[in-house]
C-alpha cells in the first residue's frame, strides 16, 4: 500500500467534517428565521408564518427564492474575485469549527470517538487566524464590484475588523494567562473541574463579546452595509445566491462566535453542577453537545436583541470605541490579569 | 513516499507557482492575492516542520494584517496595468542578471551548507512548539525580545507622529 493511512481515522473524521458543516448551515438557516421572528415579538409583529406550520419553511422559501433570482455580474467587474468575494466569506465563516470541542468522547464501535475535528495545541490561535482571514471575503468583493459604495463598505469593514481584532486578541491574552493553554480542548476540561473562565476574566468577556460584534459586522457595528450611507454596502452589486453567501456567511460568523465565547467563558459542553464521570459517557457526551447548543442559543439571542434595540453608531463612535476604550481597558485586564496570576504563583506574597 | 512527503511537494510547487504569479500577474490585487498563497503555503512548511507557532503567526501577522494594508493601499490608488510606467529594455535586463546571481549565490550557499546531506527532520522536533518556543524566548532570550518589542513601539509613534504631521 502506498499510503499508511488509518483508514477508520479517516472516515471518522469525514464524518464528522460533514456532521459539522451541515449543522452550521442548518443552525444558520434557521437562525435567520429566529431573527426574523426575534424582530417581530421586539417589534409588536407577528413575523413570517405563511410557509408552513408557524412559518417553520420560511428558511427554504429564502433560500429558492435567491437561488432562482437572476444572477446579474457587473460588467466592469473582475469575474473571478467578484465570484471569489463570496465563496472565501462562507468559507472563513465554516473553517473555524474544525478546531472547537463539540462534545466528550463518545464510545462506538470499540473506538474511542472524541466529537472535535482536531485537538491541536494552537486551538485559539487557530480560531484568531481564520477570523484575520475573513476580512478578505468582504474586500475582495467589494473591490470586484467595481461600485463606490461598494468599496466604501468593503474598506469600512476591513479597518473595523483590524481594529477591533487588536482589542480582542489583548483579551484573549489575559484569558490565557488564566488557563495556560492555548487548547480549547483543554480550556474545557480545566472549566469542568473548576469554575467557568467568566467567573476569572468578566472584564475580558466583556471586551470579547463586544469585539465579536463588530467582527461579525452585526449591528450596533454593521457600518460596512450601513444602508442609509453606502445603499446596501460590500454587497451592493451581488445578486442571487453570492449575495445569499454573504447573508448567510453573517449568520454562520454568529453562530461560530457563540460557540467559541461559549467554549473560552462559560464552559464549552461543561453540564454545570454534574459530574459527568459518573454516568454513561454516550449519553453524557450527547447531553454535552445539548448543553453547548442551549448555551450558544442564548448568545445567538443576545445578538438579535442587541440588533433590534441598539441603533447604529457613527463612524468616528466605532473607530473611537475601539481604539481609545477597548485597547486601553483590554491592557489594564491584561496586566491586572498578569498581576494576580504572578501573585498567586508567589502564594499571594509581594 | 509518505504522506509527509506528498505534502510537502504539493506545498512546494503551490509556493513556487503562487511566487511566479506574483510577478507574472499583470494586476497588482492579484498579486497581492499570489503572495497570500505564497504565505498560506509556507505555513503549511511550517507545519510539516511541527513548528506551529510559527505557522499560524505567519498568517496572523503577514498573510491577515500585513497583506490586508497592501491590499487596501493598492485598492484605493487604483493601481492599473495600464497606468503602469513600462520599464526600460536595459533596466529589465540588468534586473533579470542580478536576480539571477543572486539566485546562483544563494543556490551554491545553500548547497555547501553541511546539513544539505541530512534529512529535515519533519514532524519530529518540538522547538516550534509554544511552549518551548515561550521558554527560550523568555529564559534566555529576554533582554533582545524586549528591546526588539521596544524598536517596535518606537516604530509605531514615528508613524502615528508622521501621520499627525499631515
Amino acid at each position: 500500500m502506498l499510503l499508511a493511512i488509518d483508514m477508520a481515522l479517516v472516515i471518522e473524521k469525514l464524518v464528522l467534517i460533514v456532521i459539522v458543516v451541515m449543522a452550521s448551515l442548518v443552525i444558520a438557516m434557521y437562525t435567520t428565521f429566529a431573527e426574523r421572528k426575534v424582530a417581530a415579538v421586539l417589534q409588536d409583529r407577528r413575523g413570517p408564518n405563511r410557509a408552513g406550520p408557524f412559518g417553520i419553511l420560511q428558511p427554504l422559501a429564502d433560500g429558492l427564492k435567491l437561488f432562482f433570482k437572476e444572477e446579474i455580474i457587473p460588467n466592469f467587474s473582475s469575474k473571478a474575485l467578484f465570484i471569489l468575494g463570496p465563496s472565501l466569506a462562507m468559507l472563513t465563516a465554516i473553517m473555524t469549527g474544525a478546531v472547537i470541542p463539540w462534545g466528550d468522547k463518545v464510545h462506538f464501535f470499540n473506538r474511542d470517538i472524541s466529537l472535535q475535528i482536531a485537538d491541536v495545541n494552537m486551538g485559539i490561535l487557530y480560531v484568531f487566524a481564520v477570523v484575520s482571514m475573513g476580512v478578505y471575503g468582504i474586500m475582495i468583493g467589494g473591490w470586484a464590484s467595481n461600485n463606490k459604495y461598494s468599496l466604501m463598505g468593503a474598506l469600512r469593514a476591513a479597518s473595523q475588523i483590524i481594529s477591533y481584532e487588536l482589542a480582542m486578541g489583548i483579551s484573549l491574552i489575559a484569558l490565557l494567562m488564566v488557563t495556560g493553554t492555548l487548547s480549547l480542548k483543554e480550556m474545557v476540561v480545566a472549566q469542568q473541574q473548576g469554575l467557568w473562565n467568566i467567573a476569572y476574566q468578566p472584564l475580558g468577556f466583556l471586551i470579547f463579546l463586544i469585539c465579536a460584534f463588530a467582527e461579525c459586522n452585526r449591528t450596533p457595528f454593521d457600518l460596512a452595509e450601513a444602508e442609509n450611507e453606502l445603499v446596501g454596502g460590500y454587497h451592493v452589486e451581488y445578486s442571487s445566491m453570492k449575495l445569499g453567501f454573504y447573508l448567510f456567511a453573517e449568520y454562520v460568523n454568529m453562530f461560530i462566535s457563540s460557540v467559541v465565547m461559549a467554549t473560552l467563558f462559560f464552559g464549552g459542553f461543561d453540564i454545570p453542577f454534574l459530574n459527568e464521570a459518573n454516568y454513561d459517557q454516550n449519553w453524557m457526551a450527547l447531553f454535552g453537545v445539548l448543553m453547548l447548543m442551549a448555551k450558544v442559543v442564548g448568545f445567538i439571542f443576545l445578538f438579535m436583541w442587541v440588533r433590534w434595540t441598539i441603533p447604529r453608531f457613527r463612524y468616528d463612535q466605532l473607530m473611537n470605541l475601539g481604539w481609545k476604550v477597548l485597547i486601553p481597558l483590554a491592557l489594564f485586564n491584561m496586566l491586572l490579569t498578569g498581576a494576580l496570576v504572578l501573585l498567586k504563583h508567589n502564594g499571594w506574597h509581594f | 513516499m509518505g504522506i509527509t512527503q506528498i505534502l510537502f511537494w504539493g506545498l512546494s510547487v503551490l509556493a513556487i507557482f503562487a511566487a511566479i504569479m506574483v510577478v507574472a500577474s499583470k494586476s497588482p490585487v492579484h498579486s497581492i492575492l499570489s503572495l497570500i498563497v505564497v504565505f498560506f503555503a509556507i505555513s503549511g512548511h511550517y507545519i510539516l516542520l511541527n513548528a506551529q507557532f510559527l505557522a499560524i503567526v505567519n498568517i496572523i501577522v503577514y498573510a491577515g494584517a500585513i497583506m490586508v494594508l497592501f491590499l487596501f493601499v493598492v485598492m484605493l490608488m487604483n493601481l492599473n496595468a495600464g497606468s503602469e510606467p513600462q520599464k526600460h529594455r536595459l533596466l529589465q535586463f540588468a534586473g533579470l542578471i542580478s536576480g539571477g546571481c543572486l539566485f546562483l549565490v544563494i543556490i551554491s550557499a545553500i548547497s555547501e551548507t553541511p546539513q544539505a546531506a541530512s534529512n529535515v527532520m519533519i514532524g519530529t522536533g518540538n522547538s516550534g512548539l509554544i511552549k518551548n518556543l515561550g521558554m527560550v524566548l523568555f529564559k534566555d532570550y529576554v533582554i533582545p525580545f524586549e528591546i526588539s518589542s521596544i524598536l517596535f513601539l518606537s516604530a509605531m509613534i514615528g508613524a502615528v507622529m508622521i501621520g499627525k504631521k499631515n
